[in-house]
Parts: structure tokens; sequence; C-alpha cells
């Protein structure tokens, strides 16, 4: 078949991106800053010579045992007798499977950006970070131990921070990537001390080998419960930062003040799948511990519908896409805990198609109208088909609408959560329904009807299609979301990841409609969309009506549950500002200091006492020295 | 009775604590150095008791009581000297009212 991959080749993957980033920092931006397009098309070269590599190890992993190859350690720090890191990487069905992710929507995302970014002054910058981003995220997937893995999560982080902040003279940008790093930071925290309690017990950062000793740490006990349950939930810790899962979900909705592809890239279908894939890579840990996976299972169950009420009142199109991630995420979570590695991964893979396909949408549309509020919008879909119809299939395949991707993955974990914790299932469903709504209020109201945006004097007035460098990696993008989810018709992606079967839905490509419960969903999801038809394209039932109906309700989801205001006034600024960090404060001022002057002081005190001695007559030094005599005397005699 | 080493000593050693006593609390420096050569004496006294009634030959003390004698004298010039030099520009011989050198 294909010749045998050489395994320095596996290498390259990762390098090739981080290796157009230290060329585009070091000698295209220094040197060459009136050439912005050659950044581009570097990290186009190097992100497509990724692809072509990530495709090609795929054909390997498929066809070697175990669908693993074998890659061989670069030893890092070793101390004898004691640690043992080394830099290794692991390509088995997960990794290539992510892999393929990475690329494709990278790639397609860097030449979009090639149009959407034109004559931004940034541009070495932007694809400067992009660069970075995509091998870190590659490097994250491939890395085989958890310390290494633990940076590049890190530089992920990074370069989220770098690039959310990308028009950083803009204050709401920056204080938005404030806030995403250290949201995130809060999870990563919980993800270290994992690390750290998985060494101090298993003494290896090494995933197989912490793999292989999972049943003996889930006998150990620390605290009440396992040590192998503590470690999970940790790990889990990290991904719900990441995976903007409740609680740390706040940063991902105000993150959409980057530039749309970066939304796309990093905040649609990698950056945040990142936690997913951590889930799925240390999921032999998880399936020791129930406690780790019904928390898995509840958080994302829970998330799922708790962002899917906030998007449905947003009024901005990305915060709707932004909360339609979070929620989909977390249905990927509620696949992981319920199903297994195969069901959550399955999902990832199809929603990083169409919602980077969603999100490139959205910047067409900006492009065209110049911006993303969707009651300044409409009637966009005469003026911009291509956009429109990507845009649609996009939306389908969100709502789970047969035969699209989205179909396939979503009735597999409602399939899988009604045979394990019905009560997310009924939670889920009603998920389906306000996914199809949201999305489809989107559609109807940016695509359909009048144009209602932009006076008749401004660009806006009249958009327009966006150039073929933009419509081109939509329409990639679409035929993926259309397909990506057929690869499971007859179970063979769920095979191929193993742990976790796709089993009710290897019916076939039809066979899949004589089942009930593709019958249901799929009637959830109509419903959804044909009442956001009725509000809001033919107007048989009026918005304004039924929010004022719903008043209360609809003030608890566009407030965002007041999670903001709780996070940022109650507990950063009057519990952690006021109360804990200035009760340090003033004991650093008062004890510490204090100490510190108080032994100066008094030193300073007892010389002033002491110097009166020194009275300068002479006599008085003679008794002083009679004295001092008489008491060696006196030792001498008496002590010997 | 006869005289013994004792009786000596015990006069050595009233004596020099009456020049000690002199020494430390008198306010005139003429009687400081009055006290002082007091002191001396003391310590001549109990050399010559020490020699006669320990060594009688050796004459260690007798000896060491001349030296003691010669420098008491010479030291005696060289205070009466300092005593003069401060008069001359303090006035006032009160050793409790040269006290320069204090806090």
């Amino acid at each position: 078949m294909t010749a045998a991959i050489p395994y320095q080749l596996v290498w390259l993957i990762f390098l090739l991106p981080l290796f157009s980033f230290a060329v585009i920092s070091l000698i295209f931006r220094p040197f060459l800053n009136n050439k912005p397009r050659l950044s581009g098309y570097i990290t186009i070269a190097a992100i497509s010579g990724s692809l072509i590599l990530s495709i090609w190890a795929l054909t390997e992993v498929l066809a070697a045992p175990g669908h693993e190859l074998a890659i061989p350690d670069i030893s890092w720090l070793v101390i004898e007798g004691g640690i043992n890191i080394h830099f290794g990487l692991i390509m088995d069905s997960l990794a290539a499977v992510m892999l393929i992710v990475v690329t494709v929507v990278s790639l397609m995302v860097q030449i979009y950006s090639q149009g959407y970014m034109r004559g931004d002054p940034g541009y070495h910058r932007y694809y400067a970070f992009m660069s970075l981003f995509t091998a870190s995220m590659l490097g994250l997937v491939l890395v085989d131990n958890l310390l290494l893995m633990y940076i590049f999560w890190e530089l992920v982080g990074l370069c989220s921070y770098l690039l959310i902040g990308f028009w950083f003279h803009r204050p709401a940008a920056a204080n938005a990537a404030k806030k995403a790093f250290i949201v995130t930071r809060i999870g990563d925290f919980g993800f270290l001390a994992a690390i750290l309690l998985l060494y101090s017990n298993a003494h290896t950062f090494d995933i197989a080998t912490l793999i292989d000793k999972a049943p003996g740490l889930a006998a150990m006990s620390f605290l009440g419960a396992s040590v192998l349950t503590w470690a999970a939930i940790g790990i889990f810790a990290g991904a719900v930062g990441k995976s903007a899962q409740f609680p740390l979900h706040v940063w991902l909705p105000d993150a959409m003040e980057g530039p749309t592809p970066v939304s796309a890239l990093i905040h649609a279908a990698t950056m945040v799948a990142a936690g997913v894939f951590l889930v799925a890579r240390m999921y032999p840990l998880f399936e020791h511990s129930e406690a780790a996976l019904l928390a898995v299972a509840i958080i994302g169950g829970l998330t799922s519908i708790f962002a899917a009420t906030m998007g449905l009142v947003m009024t901005d199109i990305k915060r709707v896409l932004a909360y339609s991630t979070i929620s989909q995420l977390g249905y990927m979570m509620l696949g992981l805990g319920v199903g297994g590695i195969a069901i959550g991964i399955f999902h990832l893979f199809n929603h990083a198609f169409f919602k980077a396909l969603l999100f490139l949408g959205a910047g067409s549309v900006n492009h065209a109208t110049g911006t993303f509020d969707i009651r300044h919008m409409g009637g966009l879909r005469k003026i911009m088909p291509w956009t429109y119809a990507t845009f649609l299939i996009a939306s389908l395949s969100i709502a789970g609408i047969w035969p699209l991707a989205g179909f396939w993955s979503k009735d597999e974990i409602l399939a899988s959560s009604l045979e394990n914790q019905p009560i997310l299932f009924y939670l889920a469903m009603v998920t389906v329904f306000m996914t199809a709504f949201y999305m489809f209020r989107v559609v109807f109201l940016t695509f359909g009807g009048q144009y209602r945006g932009g006076d008749s004097a401004s660009h806006s007035a009249r958009p327009h299609e966006s150039p073929p460098v933009m419509v081109v990696p939509m329409v990639i993008l679409a035929f993926l979301a259309i397909g990506s989810g057929w690869l499971n018709i007859t179970g063979s992606f769920g095979q191929f990841l193993g742990h976790g079967e796709t089993h009710s839905f290897v019916l076939g490509f039809f066979g899949v409609l004589a089942h009930p419960l593709a019958w249901v969903s799929l009637l959830m999801a109509g419903a959804g969309i044909l009442l956001a038809y009725a509000m809001y394209s033919a107007k048989w039932l009026s918005a304004e009506r039924i929010t004022r109906l719903f008043y209360p309700l609809h003030t608890l989801f566009s407030r965002k549950y007041w999670l903001d205001e709780l996070y940022e006034n109650i507990i950063a600024r009057i519990v952690l500002l006021n109360g804990l960090f200035a009760g340090l404060r003033l004991f650093d001022s008062g004890v510490v200091d204090g100490a510190v002057n108080g032994v100066a002081n008094t030193m300073v005190a007892t010389g002033r006492v002491i110097r009166k001695a020194q009275t300068g007559q002479l006599q008085l030094y003679g008794l002083f020295i009679i004295l001092g005599v008489l008491a060696i005397i006196f030792c001498l005699y008496f002590f010997g | 009775m006869s005289l013994g080493l004792e009786h000596f000593l015990i006069l050595s050693a009233i004596l020099f604590s009456i020049g000690l006593y002199g020494a430390l609390t008198k306010r005139s420096a003429i009687v400081i150095l009055m006290s002082i050569e007091i002191m001396l004496n003391a310590v001549n006294i109990a050399m010559v008791a020490f020699s006669r009634y320990i060594v009688p030959a050796l004459l260690t003390g007798q000896v060491f009581t001349i030296f003691i004698i010669a420098v008491a004298a010479a030291e005696a010039t060289v205070g009466l000297a300092i005593i003069i030099a401060i008069y001359r520009s303090r006035e006032t011989i009160d050793a409790t009212k040269i006290d320069l050198m204090k806090w």
C-alpha cells in the first residue's frame, strides 16, 4: 500500500508551522514588513505540508496493527534513580483524527484570512500567531506525556490570548483577552494539580504508563476518594476551563472580540476542542472512576442546555455562535461521559467543520455589511448566495437534520444518554430544539426579508458577496459539513477509535430512519426551525409579544444569568480584592513590615538608653573598671 | 603577739581600698593623684611583706618596690603637668567638670 511514514515526518507535522512562525517573526516582520502577503503564503504552505503529512499518517495508522505507529522517544531529562522525562509522540487513531481536524480547519481559515485580514496593519503578527497556534495545537495532540501536553496546553492558551487581543488598542478586546487567559488558568490549576498528583503516586508523566497503572491508582486512597478520581477531576477541570463549560464558560462569548477567522479556528474548532481531546486521551483513567465520568456527563449536559438558553436571545451573530459552541462542547462532554471516546470525538470531528463554516460565514457577512448585529441585517440571501448556501448547510448540520453530518453524531450522543442517564437525555432533547431555533433565528434574520442595515451613503448600504479567496474555503467546509458524518454509517469511525461503540446507528444511510429516536430528534429540530420561521420569517407570531410574555426569562438569558456580574463584581472585586487581598495586604504591611521595623526600632531605643552611660566623667569609668575586675575575681574564685 | 604576713597584707588591703575610694569619688584632681600614690604605696607594702616572709634571701620584693617608687614619681610628675594644663584652659580641676567625651 503506502510506504511506511518515517517517524521524522511525524515530528515534522507540528514542526512545520513552528518553522513558519519562526520565519515570520524573525525574518519577514523585521525585514520584509512591506510585503505582508508573504506571511500568509508561508503559513498556508506550512499547514498544507502538515495536512499532507497528516493524511499520510492517517492512512498508515489505518493499516497499522492496533491502529498505532511506534515512534522512538527522545530522552530529555534523565536523572538516575528518579526522573525520566522524554520527549515523544503518540501516533494512534485519536491523534490521527485530531490531526486531520486541526490541519484541515486551520488551512481553510488561513486561506480565508488572506481575504478577511487584507489591509490590516498587523498582518504579519496575525499569521505568526496563527502559525504558532497551529503548531501548539498539533503538538498538544501528538505528545505522549502530560508535562509536554501541559506546556502545549498553555501555549495554546497564550496564542488564544494574543489573537483575541489582536486589535489590542480596543479596550474591549484587551479585556476579553485577559479574561480568557485568566479564566482558563483557573482550570489549568486543576490540571496541574492532577498532573502532580499522578506523578507523586505513579512517578511518571508518560500517558501510556499512567494508563497501565490506572487500576493501581484507583485503589489508593487520598482525602476520601481514590487518587484516580481526584486526578480525573483535576484533568476535567482543565478541560472545563479550556472547553468553556460551566462555570468557566464566561470567557468564550467575550472572546468574540477577536478577528472572526480567529474565532473560527480557535474558539470553534480546535482550542476549545482541546479539553474534549484531553478527556478522550486520558479516558482509560476516567473509565476506572465512576464519579469522574458522571461529573463529565452532568456538567456537559447541563452546560449544553444552559448555553443554549443564552443563545436564544443574543443579537450579535458571533455571540450566538459562541453560545452554540459552548452548548455543542457540552454535548461532546456528555458523549464522552455516557458513551465513550468514539462518540464524543465523532461529534468533535463533525462540529469542527460546520462550526468553523458558520463563523467564516459570519465573517463574510461582516465583511459585507460592517456589523455583526443581526437586527441590522436581512435580505442577504440574494446578494450573497454562496455565503447563504454554505451558512444554511452548516445550520442544518448543527440542527441535526438528516442526512447531514450533525445528525449522525448528535443522535449517537442522544442514544447513549438515553441508555445511561435518561435525565440528561431529556435535557439534551430540549437543547436540540433550542439549537435548531436559535440557528434558524439567525438564518432568517440575517438572510431573509429586506436589508435593514446601513445608511444609503456608506459602503454597508450596498453589501456584496465576498471574494473567492473567502468563499472557496467555505464551500470546501460545506462539503465536509455535509459528508463528515457518513464516515460512521457502517460504524467504522467508532471502531477506528475504539473505547465505546457507536452502536445504535450502524443501520445504514437510510436504515437509520427506521429507528424511532431518529424521528424524535428530527421532529424536535423541525419544530425549532418551524418556530423560528413563524417568528422571524413568516411573522405568524410576533417576536416582541413573545419576549414580553416571557420577560423574566428573557432578561435572565440576555443578562447571561448575571454570572459575569457575579464573577467580576462579587467574587473578584468584593470577596477577593477588597476582602482577602486587602486582608493579606494589611498582614504584610502590619505584621511583616511591623516585625522588621520593630526590630530596627528596638535597636535604636536600646542604643538611646545605653549611651547615657557615657558621661564623660573619668571616675565613673574607673568605677566600671574596678567592678569588672571584681567580677572576674569572683568568677575565677567561685567557678574555677 | 608576733607579726605575720597576714597583718601586712591586711594593712595593704586597707590602704589600697582607701586609695581606691579616693580615686573614684574625690572631685579635686590633685586629691585623685594623692589617692593613686596611696594605692601604689599599698602595693609596695604588700611586695615587701611577701618578699620578707616567703623568700627573704632573694630580696625580689624590695627591688620591685624601688621600681614602683621610681615609676610612681614619674607618673605623678606627668599627672601634675596634665592638671596644670587643664587648669590653664578650663580654670578648674574639678573632675566632674571635665566631661567633653560624652554622649
